[in-house]
């Protein structure tokens, strides 16, 4: 498996609350790594230190080592807009824009610089097909985002993520929010993306991490306390703690 | 568990009843008075003359159009200098600035400064405008100015503070930078806020005399806006008091005032529908 984010000895402080210790990680390419854990154990925590979106938190204060593809992204030089679109993110509640459908998604190419209509059109249109709402907005492109379905509300947003061609796309409990429908339709989804992206995801719902990913990682009171192959993490895991939360007796 | 009230008790119930309907009824009462009587005063005074003229001292003559054309550049002059500062110190305040004590030492400086009796602000316009500019409309835009900042600066906050969290972070997720985040998700947001301000600030425009007293003077001359603004002038309210006051004119005080009238309630009636399109539009 080749790497495209290592993490080394991170530790995040909120002010003088430590919320990730010492965290050692590589999250392997072109798969769907799971981030697992009770509530409040720091997965959201460490999903938005991937691409430096707790530079928005006052506060913050991070050590240790992140690189992606080798590059560390806390170094003076690195562009955290470039980062980031490099490695998008999808939220836990949908968050489109209060525009209209083909705005929200033509907003992340715009943001880098694209203003050709012919090129943006053609972006939009991928971004939505490849995030399987294609069908179902391709009338209304000029509608409002907020008059669509939760579910819906959600694929675009992941379209939103993919208009920036980015290589790591991170999800915070993307389908928490959602209906059974809508959860199974962004679980097929995400399972096509993983041949041209890298995901990561936080999940609570153990069954959603044995569907989609590949790899596990199980965090517990801000550490990292196993991380393998799902199959291995679920069927046979190395440490009690990781036993006693995927069979149901904390969390 | 309904036991008969005690006749003591009842009667207290009865009178304390009475004595809230005639707070009540006393306090729409004098309301409808007032309206009533500057309508009845002012509006047979209104006249296309008056309304379409200036006053003349050889004829005797009164008319208000220098007045309402003041009014009219006066208030434009102190929404375009004011909106920028107050729209933009509120960004910046709650956009950008890091220091929180910082941020709430001038919150509550501007909740003081929102305060003050206007007279005082009038004193401060005249020394540092109408003592260096001479006294003029200009001069008197720019104590309006000072007078209505923390009002536009507070709406635009309260308003930049409706805005999701989530939205900007959404836009900072894409790669977005802190001013185009601000310029394309936050601002649209709060236009709500800064035509509440505005609306806010056109009825203070309208009812303030004390400040421009002071600084923007009493002339009744007919001027384009940009002369008008260099040459001192009277504004409506002000021309209320001259003519009332100076002149004994007594009609066209009332008529200026049944006017006013109309324009504050036209002008509350503005603020309350701007508001409420806007709550729907958010729920
Ligand atoms: N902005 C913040 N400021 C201070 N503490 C925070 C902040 N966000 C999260 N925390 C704390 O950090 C810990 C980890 O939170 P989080 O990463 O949200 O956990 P999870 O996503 O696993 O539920 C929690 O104890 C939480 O209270
Ligand atoms: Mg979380």
């Amino acid at each position: 498996m080749n790497s495209i984010i290592s993490v080394k000895d991170m530790c995040l402080w909120y002010g003088d609350h430590q919320a990730l210790k010492n965290l050692n990680v590589e999250i392997p390419e072109k798969s769907i790594t799971a981030l697992i854990g009770p509530s409040g154990c720091g997965k959201s925590t460490f999903l938005k230190t991937l691409n430096r979106m707790n530079d928005l938190i006052p506060g913050v204060r991070i050590t240790g080592d992140i690189r992606y593809k080798g590059a560390d992204i806390f170094d003076k030089e690195v562009d955290v807009s470039n980062l980031r679109k490099e490695i998008g993110m999808v939220f836990q509640n949908p968050n489109p824009f209060p525009m209209s459908i083909y705005n929200n998604v033509a907003y992340g190419p715009r943001t880098h610089g694209i203003t050709n209509k012919v090129q943006l059109d053609e972006i939009v249109e991928r971004a939505l097909r490849d995030a399987a709402i294609w069908d179902e907005v391709k009338d209304r492109l000029k509608k409002n985002a907020l008059g669509i379905s939760g579910g819906q509300q959600q694929r675009l947003c992941i379209a939103r993520a993919l208009a920036v061609q980015p290589t790591v796309l991170l999800m915070d409990e993307p389908t928490s929010a959602l209906d059974p429908i809508s959860t199974s339709r962004i679980e097929e989804l995400i399972l096509e993306l993983k041949e041209k992206y890298t995901i990561v995801i936080v999940t609570h719902n153990m069954q959603q991490a044995v569907r989609v990913s590949d790899y596990t990682a199980f965090f517990l009171l801000g550490e990292l306390v196993e991380f393998g192959r799902t199959e291995d993490i679920f069927s046979q895991p190395m440490d009690k703690r990781t036993e006693d939360y995927i069979t149901g007796r904390f969390g | 568990m309904k036991q008969p009230l005690s006749k003591k008790r009842k009667i207290y119930e009865v009178l304390m009843k009475a004595l809230m309907l005639l707070a009540v009824g006393l306090t729409a009462a004098l309301v409808l008075f007032l309206l009533v009587y500057v309508i009845v005063k002012g509006v047979p005074n209104i006249t296309w003359e008056l309304l379409s003229t200036k006053p003349s001292y050889l004829t005797g003559r009164i008319g208000i159009l220098p007045d309402i054309l003041n009014t009219l550049y006066i208030v434009i002059a102190t929404l375009v200098i004011v909106l920028p500062l107050g729209v933009g110190a509120a960004i910046y305040l709650t956009e950008y600035a890091s220091n929180q004590r910082i941020v709430s030492i001038i919150e509550y400086a501007a909740e003081i400064l929102s305060g003050i009796p206007s007279i005082i602000y009038g004193l401060v316009g005249m020394l540092l405008f109408s003592n260096n500019m001479g006294t003029c409309l200009m001069a008197g835009a720019l104590t309006l100015v000072i007078m209505n900042l923390p009002t536009i600066m507070r709406t635009t906050q309260e308003s930049l503070k409706t805005v999701p969290r989530s939205y900007r972070e959404g836009a900072f997720g894409l790669g977005a930078g802190k001013w185009r985040v601000v310029r394309t998700v936050v601002l649209p947001g709060c236009v709500d806020g800064v035509i509440t301000g505005c609306i806010l600030s056109v009825g203070r425009i309208l009812g303030e005399s004390a400040a421009l007293l002071f600084t923007a003077g009493f002339a009744h001359a007919v001027n384009g806006i940009i002369e008008g603004l260099a040459s001192p002038g009277a504004t409506l309210t002000v021309a209320l008091y001259v003519y009332a006051k100076e002149q004994g004119e007594f009609g066209v005080a009332f008529a200026i005032a049944a006017i006013l009238m109309v324009l504050t309630i036209l002008i509350n009636f503005a603020t309350t529908t701007v508001q409420k399109k806007f709550a729907k539009k958010r729920s």
